[in-house]
């Protein structure tokens, strides 16, 4: 049962990480084609390069937390 | 859905988690489609199993790797396909091939690996590109199932791309040269034990990470979905238009990132081929 609610737990607290990063990223993507729309593109695939990433590392905790969970 | 978990005396929630779990999992059942919903074509578990030191190894041919045998037989019908019509302007199916191609090797292969390397490494890439696309989408088609969201599936492609990565890396810089890499020019000479420790780990943090990505971006898009479908089995019938416009929008997302993880996993292994194989400046 205690396994149950950290995965619980765990799973709501990776997603805040991830969120924020991910929220960051698209902040500064937004400000960089506002400065210069004609970066667009180039700015427009780091930007999802990155946030695969993060999403990546956020959906290792979330990989922990169903084994937690069907344990 | 219902049927896979007939068994009297289990609560809901457990059977919803039962139905969950024998969609994403492997299993030894090929599901086709038929006239009473979906007959069940039961494989052998027991096939192709061997015992090799001491480790259980089983080969026989379960749902995923039918999966795997489809996607790699819908590519060699798209290589079939595309064949005759390779010329200066395509026509036809053979320039959407194209498309996808050029789109590897100008945005991928020669921004991270130059020109020449990538000559040698971009059907690699494209191999690794369009099966893993195949495998993601062909889990969104019904009746079907996500081969790389099976962690062996995903570990295998990884491991494939590792070999790669150092095989570049030791054919471009020598068996032994290759090593002296490890730690860069410029670390003062008390640093380089530990340079030496943290790029070994990076080596297999890298493919590793990669194979983690794959298989949880997958396995999370059908888990999300698989429990929005068991909640209407929870909570009645009252709840389904939300659930089922929210499940919705979720596949078209599932699709989203089918493409997008395919792409990842092509540009990081083409990302760290071309660390090793860029010229130096």
């Amino acid at each position: 049962m205690l396994a149950h609610l950290a995965a619980g737990i765990g799973a709501g607290l990776a997603v805040i990480g991830g969120a924020y990063g991910i929220g960051r990223i698209a902040e500064g993507a937004m400000h960089g084609t506002a400065r210069q729309p004609s970066a667009s593109g180039d700015i427009r695939t780091s930007m999802i390069i990155a946030a695969a990433l993060i999403e990546g590392v956020t959906l290792f905790a979330e990989v922990v937390c169903i084994l937690m969970a069907l344990k | 859905m219902v049927e896979h978990v007939a068994e009297v005396g289990k609560s809901v929630g457990e059977k919803v988690k039962d139905m969950i779990l024998h969609h994403i999992t492997n299993g030894w059942d090929w599901e086709l489609p038929s006239s009473e919903w979906a007959t069940p074509v039961h494989l052998d578990p027991d096939m192709w199993r061997f015992e090799l030191i001491g480790i259980d190894i089983n080969l026989s041919i379960s749902r995923h790797v039918i999966m795997m045998i489809i996607a790699a037989g819908l590519l060699v019908l798209m290589g079939l396909l595309v064949r005759r019509k390779v010329a200066l302007i395509p026509k036809g199916f053979a320039s959407v091939v194209e498309g996808f191609v050029l789109f590897i090797r100008n945005e991928i292969a020669i921004p991270t690996m130059g020109e020449q390397a990538s000559r040698k490494y971009t059907s690699f890439l494209c191999t690794t590109f369009f099966f893993i696309l195949t495998c993601n989408l062909l889990g969104l088609v019904p009746y079907g199932s996500t081969a790389t969201g099976n962690i062996s599936v995903t570990a295998g492609l990884a491991f494939m791309a590792f070999l790669t990565i150092q095989f570049a890396g030791m054919r471009k810089m020598g068996f032994f040269g290759y090593f002296g890499h490890l730690v860069p020019h410029g670390v003062p000479w008390w640093l380089a034990p530990v340079m030496v420790i943290v790029e070994l780990l990076g080596i297999f943090a890298k493919p590793f990470a990669l194979c983690v990505r794959l298989f949880a971006n997958m396995t999370a898009g059908h888990v999300v979905m698989l429990s929005l479908i068991g909640l209407i089995f929870v909570m009645g019938a009252a709840i389904s238009p939300v659930t089922v416009g929210f499940g919705i929008f979720m596949y078209v997302l599932e699709i989203f990132v089918a493409f997008l993880q395919a792409y990842i996993f092509t540009m990081l292994t083409s990302l760290f081929i071309g660390l090793l194989v860029a010229t130096e400046h």
